[in-house]
């Protein structure tokens, strides 16, 4: 039965135990996030010595809340007095801890674990759901809840995070800011003591604000409850893994073939593969696999169109699709027939479909509806958008920029790769064909209109050509997992 | 994984115990005596295989007790004398597994083992004599659906090998997929069963047939 994580995830108030008037410390930054990222709910904190602390009055102890006015009560005090603390929330109505705590075994010293026990054991009398210890916090922008003591508050979104080690959530969480794709909730499992990846993962997969589920996992407790889990969840959301530990030779010495090539990662990557999840190598190529998940519908066959401004790319982004089992798509005629009325004479009459450099004010948006529209068409991918601005950028820092004219031709380049962005935006959501865009101007010039404006709707603007086939890939796997599992 | 398995089948029972769950094999012949022996490579055509067979024999090829290409009566009457004159007390009762000759370039592995983390678990990979230098495998859970053997196979690295192949046809996939499945469903429905190795699974004319087999009771 899924356990219900919401007074976790979007509580009616917070209390900070074991607040610290040190700006250096933990009990001191997670307060001041909670205040600061636009958490509404009551806030209350303790600190033994009483005192404000950012405003806010400080109780001496959590009993001192008054009941039913906090769901959730967020513990940086030693692991000694852990049990104490929660003990007390309990008396006044918190249904809910996360543990920053450390000293809970993550060591393998014997009083640690003994800790670990005794919060497990105290999770079922006091009927609380526990996260941690030894994390970070929790982030939920349905609540505007930024529970950690770590940036960033990324944007909302409806990827969702859930690590086995807090400094990839944050890791998680820095994609998404920079990428514009959001975040639902983020939680650092911490040591995973009484709530595990898979619950998380259990309750994610029926809320609403969540799309896609991204987790990094180092291991789990029970491999074919994890299964069921996951295998569950993915008919309904995406879910991208990273795990961790992979060089780790679990197969021993075994009577048989079978056994002695049954190492523990070749199991649990077929065992991801079955349970239709998508494994990438690494935070960020998960995160660009879910912002595509996330944002688009799954690809329902391998064939990508792939519209550009200028050439260069084509090459190199056919290999990578091969690579990748999708595949740079032979045009059909109709739709050939259809682009040669909105393209400059000289387009390449293929895809690569290249305007090469001939295109006017319409030329993209037009182009990018005609192909995304077309039945053949499983997705597009867009490259090219930018350049104009990134000359106009240039322009503008010059001395020249002063010029009637060069203002001119540098709004009209502005304005038209704003235009290109919103037309990646408006006819992937009109046809539902995927479109993903790629640009190292994401990277090298933030600003630019075109990534800019893709940041601004949420949607991924991949930093190469070879990123967005990855998120291809994710995305036509998912579409043919669906097609035999649904 | 396990290894504390306390006994093996015979690779003639082991074949028969998989047969049921739908493992391709090909007619072969368990016999007791040379002359016997004889008689069976007539039924299976020469060339023929000999290899000596029972219950504590699991690794044939390290004990030279495997004859390929037996291709006259006297080929076969001379391999017979020499494997049972190798069998040993410690063998207890042993036999003369007489089969046809298939020749295959290409070979693939198929087992299922019982993992201490996952349960019971399924494998494909390919086989022959660079198989432990490739290490081209894929595992699934189980049970596993059709369209996981399906997956699995496409999960294989070394994908010319199921394509046409040095004048062969291609691998019939379907076949394959059955040889998984039968792997798949005998470690399933016997909870006696430590382990099972087919291997190899030899792809002859494009068609996938369980040349050995090892099933190790828990």
């Amino acid at each position: 039965m899924t356990i219900d994580l919401l007074p976790l995830f979007e509580p009616a108030g917070i209390v900070v135990a074991g607040a610290s008037s040190h700006p250096g410390k933990f009990g001191f930054a997670v307060l001041h996030n909670i205040i600061t990222c636009g958490y509404s709910g009551r806030i209350f904190a303790t600190n033994r010595n009483g005192g404000s602390l950012l405003g806010i009055d400080c109780l001496t102890s959590v009993s001192q809340v008054p009941v039913g006015q906090a769901d959730m009560v967020y513990v940086c005090v030693p692991a000694q007095a852990v049990a104490g603390v929660l003990r007390e929330a309990a008396s006044v109505g918190i249904r809910s801890a996360f543990i920053a705590s450390s000293g809970f075994g993550e060591g393998g010293d014997d009083q640690g674990q003994a800790h670990a026990r005794g919060l497990a054991a105290l999770a079922d009398e006091l009927g609380m759901v526990i996260a941690g210890p030894n994390g970070q916090g929790l982030v939920s922008t349905p609540a505007s809840f930024c529970a950690q003591f770590v940036g960033p508050f990324p944007p909302a979104g409806g990827v969702s995070i859930v690590s086995q080690s807090g400094n990839l959530a944050s890791g998680a969480m820095n994609y998404a800011a920079a990428s514009g794709v959001g975040v639902a909730r983020a939680i650092s499992a911490g040591n995973a003591t009484c709530l595990g990846v898979d619950d998380y993962i259990e309750w994610l997969a029926d809320d609403p604000a969540t799309t896609a589920i991204v987790a990094y996992i180092e291991g789990v407790a029970d491999a074919r409850r994890f299964y069921e889990t996951v295998r569950t969840t993915t008919l309904r959301k995406p879910v991208v893994v990273v795990k961790g530990g992979t060089s780790d030779e679990g197969a021993k010495a075994a009577a048989s073939h079978t056994g002695s090539l049954a190492t523990n990662d070749r199991i649990f990557d077929g065992m991801l593969r079955q349970a239709g999840v998508w494994r990438s190598p690494d935070i960020g190529a998960a995160f660009g696999a879910a912002a595509a998940l996330s944002v688009h519908q799954p690809m329902h066959g391998p064939n990508v169109a792939f519209l550009t401004t200028a050439g260069g790319w084509g090459v190199l982004t056919a290999d990578a699709m091969s690579r990748a089992s999708v595949q740079l798509m032979e045009l059909p005629a109709d739709l050939m027939d259809a682009l040669d009325e909105v393209m400059p004479p000289r387009w390449s009459k293929g895809n690569p479909i290249d305007v090469a450099g001939g295109e006017t004010r319409d030329t993209i948006p037009d182009a990018l509806h005609l192909i995304a529209a077309h039945e053949s068409v499983d997705a597009v991918l867009m490259l090219g958008m930018g350049i104009q601005s990134n000359t106009a950028a240039l322009m503008r820092r010059g001395q020249f920029s002063g010029l009637e004219d060069i203002d001119r031709i540098c709004s009209f380049h502005e304005r038209q790769d704003r235009r290109y962005a919103e037309a990646i935006v408006e006819a992937s959501q009109v046809t539902g064909t995927p479109i993903l865009a790629a640009s190292e101007l994401a990277l090298s010039n933030p600003e630019n209109p075109g990534p800019a404006t893709l940041r601004e709707y949420g949607h991924p603007c991949y930093t190469s050509p070879g990123d967005a086939v990855a998120a291809f890939a994710a995305l036509y796997e998912r579409g043919r997992y669906l097609a035999a599992n649904l | 994984m396990s290894s504390e398995s306390t006994r093996t089948l015979s690779e003639a029972d082991s074949k028969q115990l998989l047969a049921e769950y739908g493992l391709p094999i090909l007619a072969e012949y368990t016999v007791a005596t040379v002359g016997e022996a004889v008689v069976a490579s007539v039924k299976t055509g020469l060339p023929c295989v000999l290899k000596l067979c029972g219950d504590t024999i699991a690794h044939k090829t390290e004990r030279n007790l495997v004859r390929l290409g037996l291709a006259s009566n006297s080929d076969v009457e001379r391999a017979a004398e020499e494997l049972l004159g190798q069998a040993t007390t410690a063998d207890g009762a042993v036999a003369l597994l007489v089969a046809p000759m298939v020749r295959a370039a290409r070979e693939f592995i198929v087992g299922a083992d019982r993992s201490d983390e996952f349960g019971p678990v399924v494998m494909i990979g390919v086989g022959g004599i660079f198989a432990e230098a490739l290490e081209d495998v894929a595992f699934r859970l189980l049970p596993v659906a059709t369209s996981d053997i399906e997956q699995m196979i496409d999960d294989l690295a070394t994908q010319s090998m199921l394509d046409e192949f040095r004048g062969e046809p291609a691998v019939d996939r379907a076949q394959l997929i059955a040889v998984v499945k039968a792997v798949g469903d005998a470690m399933v429905a016997r909870d006696d069963i430590a382990s099972i190795d087919i291997n190899p699974v030899l792809i002859a004319d494009g068609k996938a047939v369980a040349v050995d087999a090892l099933v190790a009771l828990v």
